[in-house]
């Protein structure tokens, strides 16, 4: 039985005059991965934003309605726990310059001055670069700085980071939209073999992506939540016109 | 009228090549009072570098040999006395101007260290005169130190603004994402990424300070002894230039040039070694 | 895709992210020492200012304005006029100016124009940046050494009193200090003029001195005044260089020959040696003064150079 891990409920958004999401309704089972597309503008990025609370970086950013991650709502939570909970890749590898891979994957510790002994710190690095596909190649070169890998690599790299603090979800914001086909390729593997043991909410504008990997699809479009449906049934037979025109590239 | 037209044309392309010539002339003759300085300085200073300058102190007049240690160990005192002063304030007044680009305090912190920037020196040693000296009683390295702090803090802010504006936000994202607060992301993330540059405005602050006389002449005041007690009145290398350049006994003159040697060493040595650091540590995002 | 390792989630490591939130600075504190820093600067600024006030206080209320045209400056009696002083400053920065755009306007010219980039470009940079580094009681002491002389056998030659400091010899070493100050952004204006205006020009047949006469000079003219501006507030407050060659004269200078006293010369000379709060508060008067217009040309330089960039 699929327990739902995210639910959001009447969720908008906006910055300052300008909404960007108008009443979200979705509920997210664990352990999936549910792809949210839609054309420029249409908020997916600000949605994924603000679960884990991102958005607040910006000054005039307001919201409304509830999240809730494991039945807490997040938006009573301190924003720092939230965030350890919710793991988030970005559109462009960001690897810590100064750091080395090994110091990069525990980065969420030691810069939260979480102590751990040497011992949990290697077991950590190597699942979590294990389970991000990167530890064969880098694991010889652990104490080489991040910055001196492909961008496949980093963008791994950036995978192993967030999963070395064993989030409850893990936010993908287009992260493959930087990256050659055949890294891409390796991230749409690593991302379909991850979603047995993480929930993976991933942004992308490529729809062929979204229905090769995800499970779920939600469409949003002019930050509203048009469909959201299992995948296989939305591509198949979207329910709403504007999802078809979108899914057979009328508009995009 | 053909005829006409070739005259002015060579004649414009003559002027052209003449005016081309003069310039490359008078730029380089602008080199030319460097390449002096530092010719006469090495001439003469050189040969009076040996070990017994660079570690005894000064003889009275009329006795020969002595050496500029108490100079060199003042100098190194002011030094971090200014640095103990400029940096901790500097580099998190350089946060806070990188933080808030806007604002009305931002805006007026960046007026007040443009303004203080071009304070002549002289300006600031009376400062420091009127704030310690005379509450204090007497001359000191302490007072010294703050004039000298007072000057590199600009140098320290700038430097250290400009290089955590250079700081890509996608590192602040990353960050932040982990769930690392907001003051460790600037301490622990943002700060070692902008270290190079950091250090360089600290280098090259240091360099500026270590060669400045017009503030010390009534703060650090000189001394003929060597002095490990801020409290107490120091000798610095350009205060010992000042006092023997300015002085009637060619001995002492000799000295002076000695010291300049030094000086110019340590300065233009920092210049390098702040190139360096720059170049090599440099973080590539 | 192999993780040899099975998935044996870390337990102690994964409990401490949530149990062991430790609470550092929090955010707030955080940002409220970075206001500090910021306004403590602002404050320094003005406690500047108050302090140069204050202490100038017993010679404000003595002398009122009558300070800046008295021509007598006499500790001994009691009378304190900065004629003299406001006279050689200004004589001394404004040859200084002169003299030092003759070669501070080519290199700019050189390094904007001409030679932007390659092993000239860099040798010239770098060597104006020594410049720039050297420390000015160096140039007092080569300036002592080496001008003074020859001034000397100038004067000799033009039958004038053969002292060999003076204003003269001052404003020489001044104009060698202040060359990087006004090439560098004459430069940095220089190299910034768009270059289809210069295509325009060339394309018309005009030739390169005429593009830069007609073409480049009238564009960055503005840039190239605000560099003169913050080489004149460097001139203004140089002290040691000045006091070295300048002849320490209290009296108000008849010719560019003479010797003279700036503002910042004369505070040098006579500040440790000052005695009763008049005579104190008179050369601490003189600072403020120089506090003021270094102040106001400082922002109008750099007022201009904002205004340029944000003409962009």
């Amino acid at each position: 039985m699929d327990s739902a891990v995210l639910r959001i409920e009447n969720f908008s958004a906006s910055f300052g005059e300008l909404t960007v999401l108008k009443d979200i309704n979705l509920s997210l089972s664990r352990n999936t991965l549910t792809a949210i597309m839609g054309p420029s503008g249409c908020g997916k990025t600000t949605l994924i934003r603000c679960i884990n609370r991102m958005h607040e970086l910006i000054s005039n950013a307001k919201v409304s309605g509830k999240i809730l991650l494991d039945d807490q709502d997040i938006y009573n939570t301190d924003p720092i726990i939230v965030r350890r909970q919710i793991g988030m890749v970005f559109q462009r590898p960001n690897p810590f310059p100064t750091m080395s891979i090994y110091d990069n994957v525990i980065a969420g510790y030691n810069l939260n001055g979480i102590k751990l002994n040497k011992e949990e710190m290697d077991r950590t690095v190597e699942q979590s670069l294990g389970k991000a596909a990167l530890w064969e190649e880098v694991k010889d070169a652990l104490h080489r700085k991040g910055t001196f890998l492909s961008g496949g690599q980093q963008q791994r790299l950036c995978i192993a980071r967030a999963l070395a603090m064993h989030p409850e979800i893990l936010l993908l914001d287009e992260p493959t939209s930087a990256l050659d086909p055949k890294s891409t390729a390796h991230i749409e593997e690593l991302v379909s073999h991850l979603k047995t043991t993480v929930t993976i909410i991933q942004v992308t504008h490529n729809i062929a992506q979204a229905a090769r990997v995800s499970d779920f699809t939600a469409f949003l479009y002019l930050g509203e939540l048009v469909e959201f449906g299992p995948t296989g049934k939305m591509f198949t037979g979207p329910k709403d016109k504007r999802t078809e025109e979108y899914l057979t590239g009328k508009f995009g | 009228m053909k005829g006409m037209a070739e005259i002015s044309i060579h004649r414009r392309i003559w002027a052209d090549k003449l005016f081309k010539t003069l310039i490359i002339v008078l730029s380089l003759c602008s080199l030319v009072p460097m390449f002096l300085i530092l010719f006469m300085i090495t001439k003469n200073g050189i040969s009076v570098i040996n070990w017994e300058f660079l570690t005894q102190l000064p003889k009275p007049v009329g006795e020969t040999g002595g050496g500029i240690a108490n100079a060199i160990m003042g100098t190194l005192w002011l030094i971090v006395l200014a640095f103990l002063f400029s940096v901790p304030l500097g580099i998190f007044a350089g946060i806070f101007l990188s933080e808030y680009r806007g604002g009305k305090l931002a805006y007026l912190t960046r007026l007040s260290i443009e303004i203080l920037q071009g304070i002549p020196s002289i300006v600031i040693g009376i400062i420091a005169y009127v704030w310690v000296v005379m509450p204090m009683g007497s001359f000191s390295a302490l007072s010294g130190g703050v004039a000298l702090g007072i000057m590199m803090l600009p140098v320290i802010v700038m430097a250290t603004e400009e290089t955590l504006k250079l700081v890509p936000d996608s590192l602040r994202e990353a960050s932040l994402a982990l769930g690392v607060s907001y003051p460790r992301t600037i301490m622990k993330v943002i700060l070692p990424a902008g270290l190079s540059g950091i250090i360089s405005g600290i280098l090259l602050g240091v360099a500026r300070v270590a060669g400045e006389t017009a503030p010390l002449l009534f703060t650090a005041f000189g001394s003929p002894f060597m002095n490990q007690n801020i409290l107490k009145p120091i000798n610095s290398l350009p205060l010992t230039i000042f006092n023997y350049a300015t002085s009637p006994y060619p001995d002492w003159h000799t000295l002076a040039w000695g010291a300049s040697f030094v000086l110019i060493v340590f300065v233009l040595g920092l210049n390098l070694i702040t190139k360096w650091v720059t170049k090599k540590w440099t973080v590539q995002f | 895709m192999n993780h040899t390792i099975a998935d044996v989630a870390v337990p102690t490591a994964r409990s401490k992210i949530t149990l062991q939130y430790k609470w550092g600075v929090s955010e707030a504190s955080f940002r409220r020492i970075l206001y500090l820093a910021g306004l403590s600067l602002l404050i320094l600024l003005v406690a500047i200012f108050f302090s140069l006030v204050v202490a100038s206080l017993p010679a404000l209320r003595q002398f009122g304005f009558g300070f800046l045209t008295g021509k007598i400056w006499d500790p001994v009696r009691g009378e304190f006029g900065a004629l003299a002083f406001l006279v050689g400053t200004l004589m001394s920065s404004f040859m200084a100016l002169i003299i030092s755009m003759v070669f501070s306007l080519p290199v700019s010219i050189f390094l904007g124009e001409y030679f932007r980039h390659g092993k000239a470009s860099t040798f010239l940079k770098s060597a104006i940046e020594l410049l720039a580094g050297i420390p000015s009681v160096i140039y007092g002491f080569w300036g002592l050494f080496l001008l003074v002389p020859l001034v000397r056998a100038l004067e000799m030659k033009l039958g004038v009193a053969p002292q060999g400091v003076g204003i003269f010899t001052s404003s020489l070493v001044l104009a060698v200090m202040i060359i990087p100050y006004a090439s560098s952004i004459g430069t940095e204006v220089i190299s910034l003029v768009p270059s289809d205006l210069k295509e325009a020009a060339l394309s018309l047949g005009a030739t390169r001195f005429e593009v830069i006469r007609k073409v480049i000079l009238p564009y960055a003219s503005s840039g190239i005044f605000a560099g003169i501006l913050l080489a004149l507030g460097r001139a203004l407050g140089e002290t040691m260089a000045v006091t070295m060659v300048i002849g320490n004269s209290n009296f108000l200078p008849q010719s560019i020959f003479s010797p003279g006293n700036t503002m910042a010369s004369v505070i040098a000379n006579e500040f440790t040696e000052a005695t009763g709060s008049l005579y104190l508060a008179s050369l601490i008067e003189l600072a403020l003064v120089l506090f003021i217009v270094t102040m106001i040309i400082n922002v109008l330089g750099k007022l201009i150079i904002h205004k340029m960039s944000a003409r962009k």
